[in-house]
């Protein structure tokens, strides 16, 4: 079954992680790169990806002439996607533990950072037989 | 673009390779690394035989291919030992005999399923070491079936094969005691690739398709080396009925079309009849199994040439003699769908109830899909509607979700035509 772990951060968040100890960002870093050659080695990872800072993010709709509009992402926001994986697993409870784990991953001083993944199922199920 | 193997090479490559694999394991006694060298033979093959023709004698030339890896692989074994450790441990090196001659008495490939679809694995495992070591499917090949990434289905793989390693079991057929559980096994793992496959929408739909094709060649070879077996063979001709109705189970957009609104013209007679022949002759046997009563449920739809032609107390039979014979959920919910058609909407809601009481479907959209169908049935729109909704949005298939919601919209509409009934999606 595949599902989707999304690690949500609050706006602020890139500019923060840049004002912690090198040695913070260093074991984070650090931390993500070995989750996600873990998640490969068991045969897992569908894929990972970073995303770049929400303060360059654009909001795009079609305009009159279909053309784009762009404008800046939405101020009341609070929380925007930071990253995600999108792994291949055996059952919703493991889909929760590989969450957990980057929940996990160490944040200022090394403490977990604790910050919230939003997990949910991809849509790639085959149509189910009675049986 | 090299050329690619026609599609006689390619099903010979497919029947070879679990024999390949046989001889190489018993003469290098390594199945993980003897595994990995029949994988290369293999592509190699592909990629010389379109070029160069096949092999006089494909079998051998495989096995020498595979041989030359596996004593490549031990040199550099031996190597590596020496290198890391003083102390040489002593590596087993066979010489290869100049020439294996298959022993009729013992077909490699059962050997190979049960090991494959050991206990000790779990089902994504068990399935993907199954399509590589037993279908002779490359990584490449069973990575896109299930949209991973390739590497990913090679890790899946080899912690596969470590996971058979450290169960120590031995190279050959499971005693007589394990025998009848682990054909269980067996017969789930190739089940369960089969249902993979059965979805033919566009794109990547058209892949999985070939696992359904797998899964069947597998379970005809299975019922090949075990023919006395009646629930291979009901598990064959459970395949084999539903594969029949392909064609029909899905329209021009990849939209699921239920049993019930399905173009029975389009329907495969063929199939139709080896899949009636095969589980005619295993019911006869007098060992009846869960597959074989699917199988028989199964062939009851394939022979009716309308829905109304369905022997439906037949159905209902069947699926009462299946739930005494292995209660679950899903059976009952079955029966209660036949139970409807038997004997009207509000005898088979009187069995949803008891599921709901049961509790190990809570929130399943089968469930609510099933309620849904059956209260509109009774007439009950609204109602219906809601349970439609509810179906949506649990289902994870995405053909299946869009169904339920076309079905959702449709009684809101007050459209609901005596005939718009589904049993869905069988």
């Amino acid at each position: 079954m595949k599902y989707i772990l999304m690690m949500h951060c609050p706006r602020n968040a890139y500019e923060a992680f840049g004002a912690w100890a090198p040695q913070d960002i260093q074991a984070h870093l650090n931390f993500m790169k070995s989750l996600n050659k873990e998640l490969a080695a068991a045969g897992e990872l569908v894929s990972a990806e970073g995303l770049a800072d929400p303060k360059q993010a654009t909001i795009v709709r079609a305009g009159d002439d279909g053309a784009p509009v762009t404008d800046g992402v939405f101020p009341e926001s609070k929380e925007f996607l930071a990253g995600y994986w999108i792994v291949d697993v055996e059952n919703q409870q493991r889909a929760y533990a590989v969450a957990a784990r980057a929940s996990a991953a160490p944040g200022p001083g090394g403490k977990p950072f604790n910050l919230p993944i939003e997990v949910r199922q991809v849509m790639s199920g085959p149509p189910e037989e009675f049986a | 673009m090299p050329p690619a193997l026609d599609a006689a090479a390619a099903h010979l490559l497919r029947e070879l390779a679990p024999q390949v694999l046989g001889v190489v394991i018993r003469r290098f006694r390594d199945f993980t690394a003897a595994e990995d060298a029949v994988q290369e033979a293999l592509v190699a093959a592909a990629l010389q035989w379109p070029r160069d023709g096949v092999p006089e004698n494909p079998r051998a030339w495989l096995i020498q291919v595979a041989s030359r890896r596996m004593t490549d692989h031990q040199r550099r074994e031996i190597a590596r030992r020496r290198t890391e450790t003083a102390a040489v441990e002593q590596v087993t090196y066979v010489t290869p005999s100049p020439e294996d001659t298959p022993d009729p008495e013992q077909d490699d490939t059962l050997v190979l399923l049960f090991m494959c679809c050991h206990p000790a694995l779990t089902p994504s495992s068990a399935i993907a070491l199954t399509l590589r070591a037993v279908g002779g499917l490359t990584t490449a090949e069973i990575a896109r079936a299930f949209l991973v990434p390739e590497a990913t289905m090679a890790q899946r793989v080899t912690r596969a094969k470590q996971s058979v390693k450290a169960s120590g079991v031995p190279f050959r057929l499971p005693t007589t005691q394990d025998r009848a559980e682990r054909l269980r096994t067996v017969l789930h793992v190739l089940y369960l690739i089969f249902n993979e496959g059965y979805t033919s929408s566009a794109g990547p739909g058209l892949l999985r398709c070939e696992l359904s094709g797998e899964a069947i060649r597998l379970a005809r070879a299975l019922q090949r080396l075990l023919p006395e077996d009646a629930e291979v063979a009901g598990l064959l001709a459970l395949m084999v009925l539903t594969d029949a109705r392909r064609e029909a189970r899905t329209g021009p957009g990849g939209e699921l079309i239920p049993l019930t609104k399905q173009d029975r013209t389009l329907w495969d007679r063929e199939r139709i009849s080896e899949g009636v022949a095969l589980i005619t002759a295993a019911l006869s046997k007098g060992a009846v199994g869960p597959y074989q009563l699917q199988a028989a449920v199964a062939a009851v739809h394939d022979e009716a040439a309308s829905v109304d032609d369905t022997d439906w107390p037949q159905i209902l039979a069947l699926y009462d003699l299946l739930r005494r014979m292995s209660p679950s959920p899903m059976v009952t919910l079955n029966q209660a769908v036949a139970a409807a058609m038997v004997h009207g909407p509000s005898k088979g809601l009187e069995l949803l109830a008891a599921l709901d009481a049961d509790g190990r479907l809570a929130g399943h959209h089968r469930l609510y899909a099933v309620r849904a169908h059956l209260l509109e049935m009774a007439g009950d729109l609204p109602a219906a509607g809601e349970q439609y909704q509810l179906a949506a949005a649990r289902t994870t298939s995405l053909p299946e979700r869009n169904y339920l919601l076309t079905q959702a919209a449709r009684v809101r509409d007050g459209s609901a035509g005596a005939a718009a009934m589904g049993l869905f999606p069988v």
